[in-house]
């Protein structure tokens, strides 16, 4: 820990723009580079932190905890992607936790403020800072580490709220400041305007009618309808989330779904779950207030990973009170009649659980053999993993709509899964080197089985991995495509009064016989 | 900190403190101190400064339920799950207890360890690693029937389980004194403990003198506790006097018990001294961590933050405003008509 930090390039994320902070009225905007040697700090930056530190030991047991009962066992260190790529001993999990602990040891602790160093105690300087802030922006608050820990330590929650110290401070990054500002002002982090969103659905309405020969029209701000639809952004604006995106279009259509779009709703991401607590809180307001303006019943939630590591764990402590008084109620699948119990708190239902529902009582009809010329495997996203367990549905939907399905490894996927490599707003393009060392590990699980089974299509149900990992198989496996859930399903889908289907929603081919040779 | 200052350090540490003892009692002859205030001081740190722990943390507010799960969540009625599932992902109260059991118990996660290998090119294989589950296990266990066997020093009638953990404990009854095994698996459990944190790179790196210093002080107390029972004999029947009186709140200090014996209790008595100021508190704490003693049911039940506060928010009416003339043109449904007074 003696090593002072030494900021690489393409191993950080650029520095936040000044307008972006302003947006959110966040501390100290000013242009900064990580690159330099001043960083145009408050005064009184020390302070700050201190004063947030000791306030946060109070208000978290997990910070205050884990900070106490680390052992420093060892049994995290190898268990982090970006340790696993990078080699960097400050990437254990236990280590990056050190990076703060050893602060609060000597400020907090007895043993600490009398032993100094010999406690493993340090001083907060600048470069203590500077090396906090290049370890805080290289964990994916991924929470692998936490399932290996003995006493459950989540490096994650500690990187959470040490990211919450350097906010204090004016010093995120760019790829998270600018979504959340954005995201607080149009709704959704891409910065789409409502009209745009529309042209945007209304593009893949063309391209639905060009591949399927059928027209499906969604709502947008419909009162009064039975279900409020939110997706991250992403699904809208770039490929290969566009596809899932028109799965899900396509899916409503034909089960004739009363369900609304949102423009002021149109983010189920929350980079503020990057940021600190309380920008993730006010960001996730957005969808129990539009959910009590609309009127609806309940809500649907997308294919993202991080979403759903909000709407399990915190949207409802946070938020709930925004829902008194609307219509929400227990949701219930409006073609099966389940009731989705588990939900009947937050009242949101992921989509996974709703198609695979649908799937259960036969309410698609569905033709594998579309997908044939995709030899599919999953990737769990860590936060539906690792802080919901949703494990089960998106492998049981995949499997009725696909006929070449094949596992990883047992120690990569499920709890045990691993990062792309760009979780947690690092999905940047300037940390490209990070970026491809934390996917390491993913890519050698995908690499196995494309070896091992021709694998040749990853899915995902995340947004942040579909932006993330089709550069990481271009890196480590060139053979692999990826794809949403929902893209396998729409196209496995038998329409009414569709045509003849030739292609699939990639406008690809259905059935390559090409494609034989290179398994 | 460099791991040979690290490992001189702590080991210098211990050191001390049996030179300390021997001089103590045996030049300056404060049995008294070493042999009854000492003890009795340390004892109450170990129990003000553990329940202070205690306190600290449970009256710490637990804002967010964020359980770390680790297998399939509570949901479709028709999506069954299996009871390991049940236990890594509890969505009841009795499944988060019985998580926390076997966490506690047998150690469930470390059992659960890998090793990451790297193979030939660019293979990586993920191994099962037992070995510090194990060592970890057998060192805890060890530790707790030493501490159990040693009742019978403070208790007269001794409780009835203590001649049980001994008859247990005692191996080979043909050794005048029985074998015990504790004491030689704790020694080994530990000498395992220690070689780890030497000889692998990444634990060298994370490892502090706070790490050997505990590994140390109980090798000591193990070494100190091994020779009095089967090589240098000190006055067990004298021990007992003292130890039950300490017990009984009449402390009496018998005469010729060997040095050995106290420095044995100064080390125990620095030991529970400093516990309450280190990692071991974990021994605690292990209970109270939220990621591992609640259940996944957040999206059930609402779960209460008590300091939830009211945040700054974007409303619609704002996004509206802002919008209102691109949504009109776009055909989107508004609240307001345009209002813009300027027409
Ligand atoms: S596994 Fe837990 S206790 Fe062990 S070093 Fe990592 S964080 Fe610390
Ligand atoms: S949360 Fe993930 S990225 Fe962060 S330290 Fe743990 S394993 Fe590494």
């Amino acid at each position: 820990m003696q090593t002072p930090v030494d900021i690489k390039p393409a191993m950080h994320c650029y520095a936040c723009e000044p307008a972006r902070l302003k947006v959110v009225d966040f501390p100290n905007p000013r242009v900064w580079s990580a690159m330099d040697e001043d960083w145009k700090l408050p005064k009184n930056w020390k302070e700050i932190v201190m004063d947030a530190f000791k306030d946060r030991l109070d208000r978290f047991r997990t910070f205050k905890l884990f900070m106490d009962i680390c052992v420093r066992c060892g049994a995290c260190a190898d268990k982090c992607h970006f340790f696993i790529g990078s080699a960097d001993p400050k990437n254990m999990p236990v280590l990056r936790a050190e990076l703060i602990r050893s602060v609060y040891r000597r400020n907090f602790t007895a043993a600490g403020k009398v032993f100094g160093k010999l406690a493993g105690a340090r001083d907060l300087d600048y470069g203590v800072l500077k090396e906090w802030w290049y370890y805080l922006y290289q964990c994916s608050e991924c929470r692998r580490c936490s399932v290996f820990c003995p006493y459950g330590i989540d490096t994650a929650d500690i990187t959470i709220i040490g990211r919450e110290f350097t906010n204090l401070l004016g010093l995120n990054i760019d790829w998270i400041a600018a979504p959340v500002a954005f995201c607080y002002r149009t709704g959704n982090h891409l910065g789409i305007q409502p009209h745009a969103y529309k042209s945007m659905l209304e593009f893949f309405q063309d391209e639905i009618e060009e591949v399927t020969g059928v027209r499906v029209e969604p709502s947008y701000n419909r009162k009064g309808a039975e279900i409020l639809f939110i997706t991250p952004s992403g699904d809208v604006f770039a490929d290969p989330g566009t596809y899932t995106c028109m799965g899900y279009m396509i899916l409503f259509h034909e089960l004739g779904l009363d369900v609304t779009w949102s423009t002021y709703a149109s983010e189920g991401g929350n980079f503020g779950l990057f940021t600190s607590h309380e920008m993730m809180k006010r960001l996730n307001a957005k969808m129990y207030m539009e959910a009590k303006r609309l009127g609806v019943k309940w809500i649907l939630g997308g294919e993202c990973g991080h979403m759903w590591r909000v709407i399990n764990q915190y949207m409802a402590t946070m938020n709930y009170d925004i829902a008194e008084g609307s219509k929400l109620e227990e949701p219930v699948s409006p073609l099966t009649g389940t009731k989705f119990e588990s939900a009947k708190g937050t009242k949101m239902v992921h989509i996974t659980e709703f198609t695979a529902d649908l799937i259960k009582h036969n309410k698609l009809k569905l033709d594998p053999k579309r997908n044939d010329k995709v030899k599919v495997t999953f990737h769990d996203s860590c936060n539906p993993a690792r802080a919901m367990g949703l494990l089960e549905e998106p492998r049981y939907v995949i499997k009725n709509v696909c006929n070449h399905f094949y596992e990883m490894p047992s120690t990569t996927i499920r709890e045990q899964t691993f990062c792309c490599g760009g979780g947690s707003g690092l999905n940047a393009g300037e940390d490209v080197e990070l970026r491809m060392r934390g996917g390491l590990p993913r890519a050698n699980a995908v690499k196995f089985v494309h070896d091992k089974y021709g694998v040749n299509m990853l899915s995902c149900i995340c947004a942040i991995d579909r932006a993330v990992l089709p550069d990481l198989m271009k890196y480590w496996v060139p053979e692999a495509g990826v794809c949403g859930v929902h893209e396998l399903v729409a196209n496995a889908m038998v329409l009414e009064g569709e045509k003849e289907k030739t292609v699939d929603l990639r406008n690809e081919p259905l059935a390559e016989t090409e494609d034989a040779e290179d398994v | 900190m460099h791991i040979i200052i690290s490992l001189t350090v702590s080991f210098l540490a211990v050191f001390g403190l049996v030179v300390i003892a021997f001089f103590g009692v045996w030049a300056a002859h404060l049995e008294w101190l070493f042999g009854v205030v000492i003890p009795y001081l340390a004892v109450i740190t170990f129990f003000v400064g553990m329940v202070y722990k205690v306190v600290q943390w449970a009256r710490c507010p637990v804002p967010f339920r964020i359980t770390s799960t680790c297998g399939q969540q509570k949901t479709l009625p028709w999506l069954k799950r299996t009871y390991v599932d049940k236990l890594d992902n509890p969505s009841s109260t009795a499944g988060a207890v019985g998580r926390m059991i076997l966490e506690v118990l047998c150690f469930r996660s470390l059992f659960k360890n890998t090793r990451l290998e790297f193979g030939s090119g660019q293979e990586i294989k993920y191994k099962s690693a037992k070995w510090l589950w194990l060592g970890a296990i057998v060192f805890h266990y060890a530790f707790l029937i030493v501490l159990l066997r040693h009742i019978r020093f403070f208790a007269q009638p001794e409780p009835f389980f203590v001649p049980l953990i001994e008859n247990i404990d005692g191996f080979f009854q043909m050794f005048v004194p029985a074998l015990y095994q504790s004491g030689f698996l704790l020694g080994a459990a530990l000498t395992y403990l220690l070689l780890r944190r030497i000889l692998d790179g990444k634990m060298r790196y994370i490892s502090l003198p706070a790490d050997y210093f505990p590994l140390f002080m109980i090798l000591g107390l193990v070494t100190t506790g091994i020779l009095m029972r089967y090589l240098l004999k000190v006055d067990i029947v004298a021990v007992k006097e003292l130890t039950l009186g300490l017990a009984q709140f009449r402390p009496v200090v018998p005469e010729g018990i060997g040095v050995l014996f106290y420095i044995h209790l100064f080390l125990v008595s620095v030991f529970f001294a400093y516990f309450p100021f280190s990692k071991l508190t974990h021994m605690a704490g292990v209970f109270l961590s939220p990621t591992r003693n609640l259940s996944n049911n957040s999206r059930m039940v609402r779960h209460i933050n008590p300091w939830n506060y009211p945040v700054k928010v974007h409303t619609y009416e704002a996004y509206e405003d802002e919008f209102r003339e691109k949504m009109i043109d776009a055909g989107l449904p508004v609240d307001k008509e345009s209002a813009s007074p300027a027409e």
